[in-house]
């Protein structure tokens, strides 16, 4: 296996003309939390359906726990989708039971604080309670590799944490996991992020590598509005942050003109980036090209 | 014009849904309101639109006419294009002709949707989908502008392009108040709300609720008390909301998502679950 639990080697796949992945390689090793992210159709989920060996590679190659994705390695990993995968209209344990029989593996033991769930049906427990069961279920056969899909969508930040507890307990343990993701949190739990635009990973490594020393500019101005107005109608990549304004992907320069021709005063300034102001900078490049 | 709620308590048979909770919504602002499934996002929002009666308490908001809401679901028909979806819409309000033709190509352009006109909603990006509801819920330049979770499950790149919408609504002066679970989001907004099982937790600019968190929190790899620690990335932190941490502890700037674990497991400390 030699320390890789799911590798991929400049895999491609097309759909038709359009090239979903077009020769993305990756690992996951025992013990890291490798965050995936992207646009919507930048390819996640298309990547993650050949790591599972559920869509063919037109190129390249997926090694998945040391052989072919097939159902006997499959049957390794664990997997919590975003809509949890958990029957509704079972209860907790019945849906703990079922999977557990499916895997051939022992019904596992509730932590205390899920006790008084456990002969609830899942539709009538709290989201944040859902997802742990979701979690449970999908450890219950002691995978060395989890995958998982936007997993704490939707629920508190405490309830966020918890589960990122349970996360984090496993790769402790040396199980390996990838996660994907639209929470920056989330990518800031994660050991190592890749970043994917149209179908190519365009940025990797932990969130300070990848924001780097990159700066958006912030505008600081009394007539703020006036100046988003302008901004914005100039196409620039502009946020309003509270009552001031921060530009993306512009420089310095042309943003100065931008407000002198609509006859604002400003104070131009650099900070550094966010990782999202860096993915949208990647993304309008990657679209470029 | 600033609208809003007042000590507004809302119940659902045993479940307090919204419990005393005062928020304004000033003109030319957006006002984010972030918790999780159950925190009373929506109720408090539907109160606002006039969809759920209040117990107690008051509300502050325009006429119907004068309202824009995106629900949390779609916000706009599937099996109608996204020139329809406009249409239809406007047409309730009254705009008809040239000036629907106008406002339609205006809010078309300003969604960067034009070149989808003729797309069923159904076939949009969900990024795209949200975009096209939340056209539609400015169709009429309401004042007050009410977005349920308008971001949600939206990427990352696409979000920023749908707070740049947001935000030219407040900056034209349209008061806005949004849900989210993004914090992020809220980092962003001019004004935070932070709701839990009903109640607010916090709310001010982020500015200010930084500056108004009390007690320490600390980093480590071995918490002194489980029960007020939580993980991020490979450390734990430590919340110490009444005594000083030990000597010698890493004491680290909290930012929003650990203000509201702190601030959530204090609560729970102070009243603990049936």
């Amino acid at each position: 296996m030699t320390g890789v639990l799911v590798r991929a080697d400049a895999v491609t796949h097309r759909f038709g003309r359009f090239v979903a992945v077009d020769r993305v390689s990756m690992q996951v090793r025992p013990g890291e939390v490798v965050g995936l992210l992207g646009a919507n159709g930048a390819g996640k989920t298309t990547l993650i359906r050949m790591l599972l060996g559920l869509l063919a590679t037109d190129a390249g190659r997926v090694e998945l726990l040391g052989g072919p994705p097939d159902l006997e390695h499959r049957r390794r990993l664990g997997y919590v989708p975003q809509n949890l995968g958990l029957y509704r209209d079972l209860t907790v344990l019945e849906n703990l039971t079922f999977i557990a029989r499916c895997y051939g593996a022992d019904v596992p033991r509730l932590p205390a604080e899920m006790e008084p769930y456990s002969r609830a049906l899942v539709q009538d427990l709290p989201l944040g309670i859902q997802r742990q069961a979701a979690f449970i279920a999908a450890l219950s056969h002691s995978p060395e590799l989890l995958l998982l899909d936007e997993p704490t969508s939707g629920v508190d930040a405490l309830a966020r944490a918890s589960l990122w507890d349970t996360i984090r307990g496993e790769s402790d343990r040396g199980i390996g996991v990838l996660v994907t993701t639209h929470y920056m949190q989330e990518a800031q739990q994660c050991d190592r992020l890749l970043l994917m635009s149209n179908g190519r990973v365009v940025a990797e490594g932990s969130e300070s590598d990848i924001v780097g020393s990159t700066t958006a500019l912030a505008v600081r101005t009394d007539d703020w509005a006036k100046a988003f107005a302008a901004l914005n109608a100039a196409d620039a990549p502009v946020v309003l942050v509270g009552r001031a304004i921060r530009v993306a992907d512009t420089e310095p320069a042309e943003l100065r003109r931008i407000l002198a021709a609509a006859g604002i005063e400003a104070n131009i300034e650099p900070v550094p980036a966010t990782i999202e102001e860096r993915m949208l900078v990647l993304a309008r490049e990657s679209e470029a090209a | 014009m600033t609208f809003g709620v007042r000590s507004a308590t809302a119940r659902f048979g045993d479940t307090v849904a919204l419990d005393n909770v005062t928020v304004d919504v000033p003109s030319g602002m957006v006002v984010a309101v972030v918790g999780g499934d159950g925190a009373g996002k929506s109720t408090l929002l539907r109160a606002l639109t006039g969809e759920v009666p209040l117990d107690t308490g008051a509300v502050q908001a325009p006429p119907k006419q004068d309202l824009g809401y995106l629900p949390a679901s779609s916000g706009s028909w599937a099996a109608l294009s996204v020139t329809q979806n406009i249409d239809f819409v406007g047409g309730i309000y009254g705009l008809k002709g040239e000036a629907l033709a106008v406002r339609r190509a205006e809010l078309l352009e300003r969604a960067k949707l034009t070149g989808a006109a003729d797309r069923l909603a159904s076939q949009l990006s969900g990024g795209m989908r949200r975009k096209l509801g939340f056209s539609m819920a400015i169709v009429h330049e309401p004042s007050l502008l009410v977005l349920d979770e308008p971001s949600t499950g939206v990427d990352p790149v696409s979000r920023i392009d749908l707070w740049r919408l947001v935000s030219e609504a407040a900056a034209t002066g349209t008061a806005v108040i949004m849900s989210t679970t993004y914090l992020d989001e809220a980092e962003r907004a001019a004004h935070l709300v932070v709701l839990d099982g009903g109640r607010v937790l916090v709310q001010g600019s982020y500015d200010e609720v930084r500056a108004g968190f009390t007690g320490a929190i600390t980093r480590s790899d071995q918490p002194v008390r489980a029960e007020w620690s939580w993980r991020r990335g490979r450390d734990r932190r430590e919340y110490w909301p009444d005594t000083d941490p030990p000597p010698g502890a890493t004491i680290v700037q909290p930012d929003l998502e650990d203000i509201i674990i702190a601030l959530s497991l204090r609560r729970r400390a102070a009243r603990p679950l049936s």
